[in-house]
């Protein structure tokens, strides 16, 4: 379970709430646009460890299959991971525009 | 059941009454003994809540907003300094739509210090987005504070209420009180239910931000909760009626308005002085009334408009100045009857400041003056404190 | 290869999508927090960092229950919102507030000590970025001596920050609070136990956890973690707790890293003068002069 990107839509008038209380975890935008170099993972090298899942400010990495993915959606090319990465598993790579 | 109950304690009372899950409490003299009366009830168990004895006022209103956020009913009491120093919360509470009540023991506000009741600490809060009552007796008070949670718990209002009494001349002063009973209370007051609430089952975020595409709507809506109190305190008024046998009149109440030439609008205590005034006069054959405004916000501006539609002259008496203009509910008077088109002459008079007394005689000059003309601004016992 | 930190949280993320800037220490702690903490949180963030760049409608990045307070009032709106639901029957949830390094120290203070002095049952967590990092980076009480921030510039006359840090922490404990502890987001492990710990005693519990910021700190991005275990290294930082009356250190390096370096590499530090770093080190040292005497190992 995380917060998730829901279906775009402008908040009408009759769409704002009453109140100030909303669905929890609601998502209207993404994050990837202020990449400007992105972490890769070589899976190869990958062993799982999980230090960048949990030192990720954003919390965009998780393991799968023993090997780091990230959601590049949420992304924001902060570097922590590949720094903590004592393997150098993740590299830093331009973001190609 | 009957006693003899001082404002505070039949404020108290009605709390009682009412239920509230949690109560935040900082003392602040003349409201002290409201928190202490209820201290007093939840330790005798006849009232069930979370009392929380909060380190400023400021955490007051802070820990209501939190327990109305969590979907509990919430109480507080406060006054003059202390209104004051929530200010913030204030503004919180109504624009979460968080429907708190909290009595308000009107009282002058430093500099000079001055523990005595005026209006000033309420009436500079009118633009929190609270609904304002003004109550005149300790039956009243009582009866607001039941009357308060059906109002501001309203799904239309889900709005914060406050309940103001008189500084000593109200809080402090002993009368006989009917209290109601607990069954007909509960039939008259249920449990509070909301969706504005956090949800284990299914979280929330609240008392976020809203930026200017949205921001403005959340205002609108904020804005007509309040107004919707308008009905809404009026459909309350009558099931109480109906239930408790006890009669009020809405966002005012009149006497001896139908035809009268002269009549003085002023709210809280003071009003039953203005209408023993008014008997005296009318026996002069002068012809006197008297409006008591019941509720500051929602404001009854038609109310008020149609009371005042065929008077030669109005005064408004309030305790209150807004420096370098004029009393705030002449200001507010005014812009009810200019919407209408009226054009009826009106003038202010400033008394009770620092609870400095309002004599019978004061009262009886101030429909002397409005009838000869006066000043537009008058400090009663000073003289004219004129607006332009 | 078991991680078994990362296998002691949820793998659940609760605090997702948020425009904090990258690498920002402060959404680290808060998101490790609430991984500990479980669905079952509810969270109070008074006016700051964290709620600026989580809470704009419609874009809503906690999936737990969770919601702003006034600036001032982290602490009293947490022990309304734990009052309110116990009031309506529920037993199974915890009430944390997260709150910055002014939030807590400087205009939270009074609420915070009133909450503990009620012990009343809630976390409280200061994320300690030691400025005012939302408003564009202005002295805290937890700003420490010598840095340069926007209200405390470094000139000719004065060297930034004329004032040591507040001690949160022994604040705290001198209420004789439960459990108060201090943590680094460069020690995430040392951090969760603690969360850990926390969520499993009655009462109020004060964890100070120190959240590098990148922008205002003067590092880059990818710093952050670096800086937060090099703070804990050359001593000018100590991972500690109090409970049952007593002061216990988690953690003694076996010799401090040099001070110099670990200011000269950031931005708000880069004009000290080696005087300054001379008291800088002095000051440390007797506080650990302090910590050896009082604290148990």
């Amino acid at each position: 379970m995380r917060p998730y990107i829901r279906e775009k839509k402008n908040f009408t008038f009759d769409d704002v709430p009453e109140n100030t209380s909303f669905e929890a975890g609601y998502l209207t935008t993404v994050n990837s646009g202020w990449r400007s170099i992105r972490p890769v993972i070589n899976s190869g090298k990958c062993v799982g460890c999980e230090q960048c899942y949990l030192y990720c400010p954003d919390g965009v990495i998780s393991i799968d299959n023993g090997k780091a993915v990230i959601d590049y959606d949420f992304c924001k090319g902060c570097g922590i991971c590949a720094k903590i990465c004592k393997i150098g598993a993740i590299e830093m790579e331009a973001e190609r525009k | 059941m009957k006693k003899f109950l001082s404002g505070n304690e039949a404020f108290a009372e009605g709390i009682r009454l009412a239920r509230p899950q949690v109560i935040s409490a900082y003392p602040i003299t003349p409201q002290t003994i409201v928190v202490e009366r209820l201290s007093e009830m939840v330790e005798d168990g006849s009232l069930k809540a979370e009392y929380v004895h909060v380190e400023s006022e400021h955490s007051a209103m802070s820990c209501a907003i939190g327990a109305s956020a969590a979907g509990a009913r919430a109480f507080t009491a406060t006054s003059s300094q202390g209104l004051l120093y929530m200010a913030e919360c204030l503004y919180y509470a109504s624009g979460g739509r968080f429907p708190i009540v909290m009595m308000n023991a009107d009282r002058s506000t430093a500099l000079p210090w001055n523990i005595y009741g005026d209006q000033r600490d309420s009436l500079s809060q009118l633009d929190s987005g609270w609904i304002q009552a003004y109550a005149e007796n300790a039956q009243e008070a009582l009866d607001l504070a039941l009357m308060s949670y059906k109002i501001a718990e309203n799904k239309d209002v889900s709005t914060p209420y406050m309940a103001n009494l008189d500084g000593f001349v109200l809080t402090h002063t002993y009368e006989t009180v009917d209290i109601p009973e607990r069954e007909q209370a509960d039939r008259f007051l249920p449990p509070y239910e909301t969706d504005n609430r956090i949800d284990l089952e299914n979280p929330k975020n609240m008392a976020f931000s809203a930026g200017p595409d949205t921001n403005y709507i959340f205002k609108f809506k904020e804005h007509e909760g309040v107004l919707a109190a308008r009905k809404v305190i009026n459909e309350t008024e009558k099931e109480f009626a109906e239930i408790f046998g006890r009669k009020y009149t809405g966002l005012i109440e009149n006497y001896l308005t139908d035809d009268a030439d002269y009549v003085i609008v002023t709210l809280g205590s003071i009003a039953g002085l203005c209408r023993e005034t008014a008997d005296k006069l009318r026996e002069q054959g002068i012809k006197a009334g008297v409006v008591r405004i019941r509720y500051m916000r929602p404001f009854p501006n038609d109310e008020i408009a149609d009371v005042l539609r065929n008077v030669k002259a109005y005064a408004v008496l309030e305790k209150d100045i807004s420096f370098g203009n004029e009393g705030t509910v002449f200001t507010n008077v005014n812009s009810a009857l200019k919407k209408s088109g009226i054009n009826a002459k009106g003038y202010n008079f400033i008394g009770g400041l620092g609870g400095r007394n309002i004599s019978a005689s004061d009262i009886e000059q101030i429909y002397s003056d409005i009838a000869n003309g006066t000043e537009i601004v008058n400090f009663i016992g000073i003289g004219g404190g004129n607006n332009g | 290869m078991a991680n078994k930190t990362a296998e002691s949280i949820s793998r659940d993320e609760f605090f997702y999508g948020h425009k904090a800037c990258a690498g920002c220490g402060g959404s680290l702690a808060v998101r490790a927090a609430l991984k500990v903490l479980g669905p079952n949180v509810v969270s109070v963030l008074p006016a700051g960092c964290m709620s600026a760049v989580g809470f704009n409608f419609p874009q809503l990045c906690f999936s737990n229950n969770s919601i702003i307070s006034t600036f001032a009032g982290t602490a009293s709106m947490l022990t309304g919102v734990e009052a309110g639901l116990r009031a309506r029957g529920y037993k199974d949830f915890t009430a944390v507030g997260f709150a910055g390094d002014g939030g807590t120290a400087d205009i939270g203070i009074q609420a915070l000590s009133g909450a503990i002095d009620r012990n009343d049952n809630i976390i409280y967590i200061c994320y300690d970025n030691e400025a005012y990092m939302n408003t564009g980076i202005q002295k805290s009480g937890l700003t420490p001596f010598g840095a340069k921030t926007t209200t405390t510039p470094a000139g000719k006359n004065i060297h930034g920050n004329i004032r040591p840090k507040k001690n949160m922490f022994e604040i705290a404990a001198a209420h004789d609070i439960p459990y108060a502890a201090t943590a680094s987001i460069g020690n995430l492990p040392d951090f969760i136990k603690k969360v850990q710990k926390a969520s499993q005693i009655q009462g109020t519990k004060y964890i100070h956890v120190i959240a590098p910021c990148p922008t205002g700190w003067g590092v880059a991005p990818d710093e952050t973690v670096a800086i937060a275990k090099e703070v804990v290294e050359s001593g000018l930082w100590y991972l500690a707790e109090y409970e049952n009356g007593n002061f216990k250190l988690n953690y003694k390096p076996k010799e401090f890293s040099s001070v110099e370096a670990y200011l000269k590499k950031q931005g708000r530090f880069k004009h000290l003068a080696d005087e300054d770093i001379k008291l800088i080190e002095a000051s440390r040292d007797k506080k650990w002069e302090y910590i050896n005497k009082n604290f148990e190992l």
